[in-house]
């Protein structure tokens, strides 16, 4: 009788591409629904323009490049992408910005430079990047989360019509604000200490009211993502553990200049970014103390940026700059082989 | 008792040995023809001490040890030479070898058996006994064992003697139900490899889901001091690195040799066959085999060595419907065969008939791109970056591939089992290997062939001078009969030629006798 | 003005020097390049290139007289590892001095060979075998495959056989996941 035959190993673990990303978006969800909750139906309205415009943009690029579609289209990446990058945009963002942005990080991020795999940049990080140096006051119309402001006032049309034409004028007075990080850094150049600060209505328990929900959901998701291996736990923890450490080390020196580790660790991106986006693994390091060397060096970048640089916060900065430095990291970080050392 | 080591990454995998473990060994009837390739082991290829036409007897030796590290193969059975030729083997390539096949005549007439003391005889006497038996590592690696069981030139002392029991891959439950039923036949051989050996310490490795092997060896090594280790269900710790590891904390060097660190693995089948080859003078000749996957009645089965694979299937009552692939070894390591017309061999320790549900075979996955997910990282018991060497693999970039240590791997497949891209990354890496072995043979022989060049250039300048010396010598002698001697030579090749032109066309034109063979001289020392 | 000048002389006059210095005292002893180019050739001997030996040809592509697309049996890859080691772009073989072709070996068919010893002196390996009158034979371990021994003959009884694949020569091949996996025997057929 004859046999068809193939290579070993004749099983395999059932995991895939498409399902790592799954996990990814499922863990998404609470923190989304977080922030939902406190800024209101443009979050939602955001995630889905993001992600008719990814799919779109992915398929189209996958035809040109002669890929076979069905298949590279349930890997769900370019939904990972567009979702990552959907969450970091402000909640009334106008619609060709998410567009314009899911579009430079699908086509010209990912695609140019080889697609799924070969892209040296985190597509949706290049997104952000580039929209938040084209249009630095759409990026930083960031709203008043609710409890402060008004925002559940807004009804789904509204939002709808805002972000789709001209709505300007349905915004009620006082729903855009600065964010926390906004805040402590203006008021930290007009001379004021961080105890005062502290004090404004935007903060809440530890960090941005509101804000700190959504990092609680998020965290919860990373864990689980954490827990299901989908990611690494090595950049997460390194991530934060660097940004813990320099805080820390600054916070100590001056607490009335430098807010608190817990303040910067619960603040902005540092969560999402730990857990979602600095996770990416494409990107990344790829060997084990590597990991831990890159979720470190964006940790680092992170602070330097919040406290000394021109922007509130610097996630997307931090990953793009250790994306350079990943290739370099993994050449010095391979672990020892089995049996390199004596004994 | 010191405390159990533990080796990086790894697999838990599903088990499946209960198909095939839950009854004894059976035997497998005689089958009319056996057909025994001359290549069982690693080294050279055995040669051959019969023709067409002879009787053998059963334990006869057919054809001998070539070399150091070879081993001899014998007549399973009693019965008459009737072919001599290359016919398929069970080898991933699908080609033929060497092979002798008996018709057997069913009377099981043995030559005569000489047992010996080993006691009573130099280690080199018992060593060429081992490997005039036959004897070879039957674990799968079929390494001759009698090379192993030489200490000499390789730092003489032993530390350790460990035994492996592990047999870590899925659905392979052989030496399970060796230790259970011959675990003194087990220990008996232990006695001889210990005698040759001289070891500090002697450890039995076996997976701790083997409970009643474990009994049962714990109970045959009474009242000596071997000692039986359950170690953790977790593929590959039968590999011979991460075994060692396992049981002493010591690590094979790159590049090394157990012995380097002063331990030798043997498999404890391979004890058993020691024992039969000494104590009762019966060299190897049968083996067992797991017979099990998508079969009727998964068995494990005593079969002569040269049976045919359809004859065995056919005894665990034929296959059951939706078989789609024939594994000889098990589904991580074992390669996928063409056809069940194949003989056993000494290496064929399990059967595996594979389909999608039973067998657990995977359809094939579409190939995605490497996303560098660290999965394959995280399995990896050499401690390798399989990513990295997929990469260099991939792009045949051999020199550095071998920089991130390509041959340390090996090849137990984790990384291809956790892949969510479905890359099949040991074959890339097992592509890589060959390729530079390859490039390493080409490299040797455009090297003998610029020395044989170099060599003929220099002898047709010595002989030019001597001859330029000579004419000098002559020259005022002959100067006017030199113009004659070109035509002069001619004349004698024109008459041959006239001569052989009849015989030319009466000639076929591919009558060539095939005196040429092609150098195969392989040899991977991969015990 | 002046001041800057002679700055700027003295300069580059150090610099040079020191320059000159460390070429002279930081030399790397290489291989000559002829040894190197040798190396890439495969020593098959077959002066297909134009030149009388892998050894000539290496002088002559050194001495920039000869391409480096003249080989047929180092094929592609040589042509690549030439390029390569000489900093220029591949180019694909010069198809005057021939084709790539499968490896083979000469094999002698003894029926009619009549042992005139021409292919023993044609041979640039020594690896025929034989004397006049007796009939010869060929090392097929230490073959080329260069053919020089097939126009010398004077009765054609030499003949390039392809190496055949065996067990021991086999090799896994680059991975392709396809539904067409055939033996190894089938596929070379």
């Amino acid at each position: 009788m004859r046999f068809k035959t193939a290579t070993s190993p004749h099983i395999l673990l059932e995991t895939s591409v498409g399902q790592i990303m799954r996990r990814v978006l499922y863990a998404m969800l609470p923190g989304m629904a977080a922030l939902t909750w406190f800024f209101g139906w443009g979050v939602l309205i955001n995630l889905v323009i993001a992600t008719v415009v990814a799919l779109a943009a992915e398929a189209l690029m996958l035809a040109a490049r002669g890929k076979a579609l069905a298949l590279h289209l349930s890997d769900n990446s370019a939904l990972v992408t567009a979702w990552l990058l959907a969450v970091a945009l402000p909640p009334l963002a106008p619609w060709w910005l998410t567009t314009l942005g899911v579009l430079f990080a699908i086509v010209i991020a990912k695609h140019l430079y080889g697609g799924l795999g070969y892209n040296p940049f985190n597509p949706a990080m290049v997104g952000y990047v580039v929209l938040l140096i084209s249009f630095p006051r759409e990026m930083s119309t960031w709203l008043v989360p609710h409890g402060v402001g008004q925002v559940h006032a807004l009804g789904l049309s509204n939002t709808l019509t805002i972000i789709f034409g001209n709505g300007q004028h349905l915004m009620p007075d006082g729903l855009t604000g600065a964010t926390s990080l906004d805040v402590l850094r203006t008021q930290l150049g007009l001379g004021r200490s961080v105890t005062e600060i502290r004090n404004s209505p935007v903060f809440g328990i530890v960090a941005g009211r509101g804000w700190e929900w959504a990092t609680l959901g998020f965290l919860v998701g990373g864990l689980w993502l954490v827990y299901t291996r989908a990611a690494d736990w090595r950049i997460p923890a390194g991530m934060l553990g660097g940004l813990a450490t320099i805080a820390t080390v600054f916070y100590l020196i001056d607490p009335q200049h430098y807010a608190a580790p817990w303040f910067h660790v619960c603040s902005g991106a540092a969560i999402f970014g730990a857990f979602f986006i600095a996770t990416d693994p494409v990107t990344a390091s790829t060997t084990p103390r590597g990991r831990l060397i890159y979720g470190a060096g964006i940790g680092i970048l992170v602070y330097i940026i919040r406290a000394f640089g021109g922007y509130p916060d610097g996630v997307a900065f931090s990953v793009l700059l250790m994306n350079i430095a990943a290739p370099t990291i993994d050449l010095y970080t391979q672990p020892q082989v089995f049996g390199a050392r004596r004994g | 008792m010191s405390a159990l080591f533990s080796f990086h990454g790894g697999l838990k995998t599903t088990r499946h040995k209960t198909e095939s473990n839950q009854q004894p060994i059976l035997v497998n009837p005689l089958p009319p023809q056996l057909t025994v390739p001359l290549r069982q082991h690693i080294g050279a290829i055995a040669k051959p001490l019969v023709q067409v036409g002879d009787r053998v007897l059963k334990g006869q030796m057919i054809a001998q040890a070539d070399g150091y590290i070879s081993a001899a193969v014998h007549a399973p059975s009693s019965g008459v030479v009737t072919a001599m030729e290359l016919r398929p083997v069970p080898h991933p390539s699908g080609l033929s070898d060497e092979c002798i096949v008996i018709e057997t005549d069913g009377e099981e007439r043995w030559i005569e058996r000489q047992p010996l003391d080993y006691r009573q005889l130099h280690p080199s006497e018992v060593r060429g006994a081992l490997r005039s038996a036959g004897v070879v590592g039957l674990g799968g690696a079929v390494f001759p064992s009698a090379v192993k069981l030489n200490l000499e030139g390789q730092g003489g002392q032993l530390d350790t003697l460990i035994l492996n029991g592990a047999e870590c891959e899925p659905w392979i439950s052989c030496d399970d139900r060796i230790m259970r039923e011959r675990a003194d036949e087990i220990v008996a051989g232990l006695h001889i490899m210990v005698h040759l050996l001289q070891p500090r310490e002697v450890l039995i490795g076996i997976e701790d889901d083997k409970v009643e092997a474990i009994a049962a060896m714990r109970e045959a090594c009474a009242g000596t001091n071997y000692q039986v280790r359950a170690i953790p269900t977790l593929y590959p710790s039968g590999s011979v690195k991460q075994l060692i590891k396992l049981l002493t904390g010591k690590e094979i060097p790159v590049d090394g040799l157990p012995a380097d660190i002063g331990v030798q693995c043997f498999n404890v089948a391979t004890a058993q066959t020691v024992h039969r080859a000494i104590d009762l003078g019966e060299p190897v000749l049968s083996r067992v085999v797991t017979v099990t996957g998508h079969v009727a009645r998964p068995a494990n089965v005593e079969v002569l060595l040269g049976t045919p694979f359809s004859a065995l299937i056919a005894f665990c009552g034929g296959y059951r419907d939706g078989v789609e692939r024939l594994i000889m070894g098990g589904p991580m390591m074992g390669f996928a065969l063409y056809d069940d017309e194949v003989p056993v061999t000494k290496a064929t320790n399990c059967i595996l008939a594979a389909g999608a549900g039973i067998g657990e075979l995977t359809p094939e996955q579409p190939q995605m791109p490497c996303i560098r997910c660290g999965a394959c990282v995280e399995a990896c018991p050499a401690n390798l970056l399989p990513q990295q060497l997929y990469w260099h693999a991939r792009a045949k970039e051999f020199d550095k591939a071998q920089d991130y240590h390509l041959f340390s791997c090996i090849e137990c497949g984790c990384c291809s089992y956790v892949c969510p891209s479905h890359i099949p990354l040991v074959q890339f890496y097992r592509y890589a290997k060959n390729e530079i072995w390859a490039q390493e043979k080409e490299k040797q022989k455009a090297e003998l062939a610029r020395q044989r060049h170099q060599a003929r250039l220099d002898r047709l300048e010595r002989e030019q001078k001597e001859r330029d010396a000579k004419l000098r010598q002559k020259a005022p002698r002959q100067a006017a009969s030199t113009a004659v001697t070109p035509e002069a030579d001619k004349l004698p090749i024109e008459a041959a030629v006239a001569r052989a032109k009849p015989h030319r066309i009466a000639a076929p034109a591919d009558a060539s006798p095939a005196s040429v063979a092609a150098d195969d001289d392989r040899s991977e020392p991969n015990s | 003005m002046i001041t800057a000048i002679v700055v700027l002389s003295a300069l580059a006059g150090v610099a040079g020097l020191l320059l000159g210095f460390a070429a002279v005292r930081f030399k790397v002893e290489g291989d000559p390049i002829v040894d190197k180019i040798d190396a890439i050739l495969p020593q098959t001997q077959c002066g297909q290139c134009g030149y009388a030996g892998c050894r000539p040809y290496a002088e002559a592509i050194a001495a920039d007289e000869a391409d480096i697309n003249q080989c047929p049996p180092g094929g592609e890859n040589g042509i690549i590892a030439l390029a390569e080691l000489l900093g220029r772009d591949p180019k694909p073989l010069n198809p005057e001095n021939g084709i790539e072709k499968p490896k083979m070996v000469a094999l002698i068919d003894e029926h009619n060979c009549i042992g005139c010893t021409l292919c023993i002196q044609a041979c640039p390996v020594d690896a025929i075998l034989g004397a006049a009158k007796h009939m010869h034979t060929v090392i097929a371990q230490e073959c080329t495959g260069c053919e020089l021994c097939l126009p010398p003959c004077p009765v054609d009884c030499i003949h390039m056989t392809p190496i055949t694949q065996t067990i021991g020569t086999w090799k896994w091949s680059y991975p392709v996941r396809s539904e067409t996996h055939q033996p190894a025997d089938q596929a070379t057929a």
